[in-house]
């Protein structure tokens, strides 16, 4: 096997990673580790592995990696030899953009990613400020993207799609699960309702609970209630 | 008696029995009430309103608790007592919606292969085959029997996809648990719960409970495959407008609209169980919603 992750399926942050592997086309073996109810991640046998006491934890050979742009970087070099995802060799502007944005990504999991804990398992945040901090975070996401699409960029560093684009991907996709009319749903935001547009057309696209594929948009399909699905919007 | 007063005489699951530490209270809300779920150093539980207390006990791998002070007897899993199976509590969800919601939305069969895709459903396997729904008269629940259908991951320990046989119960407004096929043997059924705690007429915290044969999958596998089928749930649950069940039949329109649903809310109606109901086309939300 490449490498073990362990991991927990309604993490975003694991997503990255889950969803990474999917497009490189790489195998993995997969750990499930109970985040919740039991906060394994913070057990003794699982803080032995990884101190940081966080998911996921990516582990190949004696290397151990808790953070996620980190491990995408690694998969980046060790398994695109095309080196379509950390292109190098384009220079050290686009690299550094890159960097930046993996770096903005975590501001993405502080506030949407605890935000949406909060609403599904009440974990314990402050609720005002990680939402405020979300908003901010998806309108300079939806602006960075308005001004990429003038120069017919549809990812967020270049004409084709990085780890920096993985990296953001999911706590933008998900924050409509934070709850309604907080600011926080894709209607206001059309240029990251085509980024993620774009990023669900990839080949190797996967879905998670929240994140739901491309097919799925039927304008025709209702419930019972008359209502379309949630997996009918886009994102 | 009033909507509150009906939904009053039931007892609700407010925490998990592995989860309380000694010496902890924890507040949460019940029916659109405060609540204290206190754990004594000494390991006794207790439940205060307004420093008041209510009846608790503990059943299922839950703490219930009921603000009469004579409630409807808990209803009963005879499957908790078979020691064969293994007891998987996964914790709460928090969902914007009405709790009734949750529990229609659990009868429901014909949502697997577009919200539980490739899992418990899968194109074009959409049919769902006639089946049979009954009021159990003696213990007064909604039954439903023989329904069958296609299933690529029935549960952690399936391999292959298979036809897989449901019976559902609803033996209280906000509880239901399915019996299903169970993938690895062929003369015993794996039992899924929701117990559902209204925060009040338009949130609820679900506790999905389990009691399964499977001696492959560790918890956390078995843990994680109910909360994905959950959270999957909990997307369209959210967008469903109005947020209350509605129970006129003028209001429900006819697409999809399945055999258990109809007999769960002609049920509800009967009992007057219509705390997260809207019972008239003319309710403001309702006309709103139009
Ligand atoms: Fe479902």
């Amino acid at each position: 096997m490449n490498f073990t992750l362990y991991d927990y399926a309604m993490s975003g942050n694991c997503y990255k990673i889950r969803l990474f592997a999917s497009i490189l086309d790489v195998e993995y073996e997969r750990i499930a580790v109970e985040f919740y109810p039991a906060a394994e991640h913070k057990s003794y046998k699982m803080l032995q592995l990884s101190r940081a006491g966080t998911l996921p934890i990516l582990k190949s050979g004696d290397m151990i990696l808790s953070e996620t742009s980190a491990m995408l970087f690694w998969m980046a070099q060790k398994f695109d030899s095309f080196e379509n995802w950390w292109p190098a060799k384009r220079g050290a502007d686009l690299n550094a953009l890159i960097l930046q944005w993996m770096d903005f990504s975590s501001q993405l999991s502080k506030t949407v990613g605890r935000a949406r804990l909060n609403a599904l398992f009440q974990t314990p945040v402050d609720l005002d400020k990680a939402i405020e901090g979300a908003r901010r975070a998806l309108r300079q996401i939806e602006s960075h993207l308005t001004e990429q699409s003038f120069d017919d960029k549809k990812f967020l560093v270049s004409d084709k799609p990085t780890i920096a684009d993985i990296a953001c991907f999911p706590y933008v996709a998900l924050s409509p699960d934070v709850g309604a009319n907080l600011g926080l749903e894709h209607d206001g935001y059309p240029a990251i309702q085509s980024w993620l547009y774009s990023i669900k057309s990839l080949d190797g696209f996967i879905p998670m609970p929240g994140i739901y594929p491309m097919h799925d948009l039927k304008a025709d399909e209702t419930d019972f209630a008359g209502n379309r699905p949630a997996t009918g919007k886009v994102g | 008696m009033n909507a509150i007063e009906q939904a009053m005489q039931y007892w609700y699951p407010i925490g998990m029995l592995g989860d309380l530490q000694r010496s902890e209270t924890r507040k949460t809300r019940l029916l659109g009430m405060d609540i204290e779920l206190k754990t004594e150093q000494s390991g006794l539980i207790s439940v205060f309103h307004q420093k008041k207390p209510w009846n608790t006990k503990s059943a299922y791998g839950h703490i219930w608790t009921s603000p009469s002070k004579m409630p409807k007897p808990l209803f009963d899993v005879p499957e908790a007592g078979d020691h064969e199976r293994r007891f998987v509590p996964c914790g709460s969800v928090r969902v914007r919606c009405s709790p009734l919601r949750a529990v229609e939305n659990f009868l429901d069969v014909a949502h697997f292969p577009f919200v539980h895709t490739d899992i418990l459903g899968a194109e074009p396997h959409t049919e769902v085959e006639p089946y049979s729904v009954n009021i159990d008269e003696t213990k007064d629940e909604v039954i439903a029997t023989k329904v069958k259908f296609y299933q690529p991951q029935a549960a952690k320990s399936a391999s292959d996809g298979i036809v897989t046989d449901y019976v559902y119960r609803v033996p209280s407004p906000m509880n239901a648990l399915l019996y299903k096929t169970c993938p690895n043997r062929d003369d015993v059924q794996d039992v899924i719960a929701i117990f559902v705690q209204p925060l009040d007429e338009e949130t609820c915290d679900v506790w999905p409970w389990m009691a399964l044969y499977d001696d492959q999958s560790t918890m956390a596998e078995m843990i994680e495959f109910q909360q994905l089928i959950f959270l999957q749930d909990r997307s369209v649950l959210e967008n469903q407008i109005p947020i209350k069940l509605p129970l006129d039949p003028k209001m429900e329109i006819p697409t999809r609209a399945d055999l258990t649903s109809v007999a769960y809310r002609r049920w509800l109606k009967k009992h007057g169980a219509i705390y997260g109901a809207m019972v008239s086309s003319t309710d403001d939300a309702w006309v709103a919603a139009q």
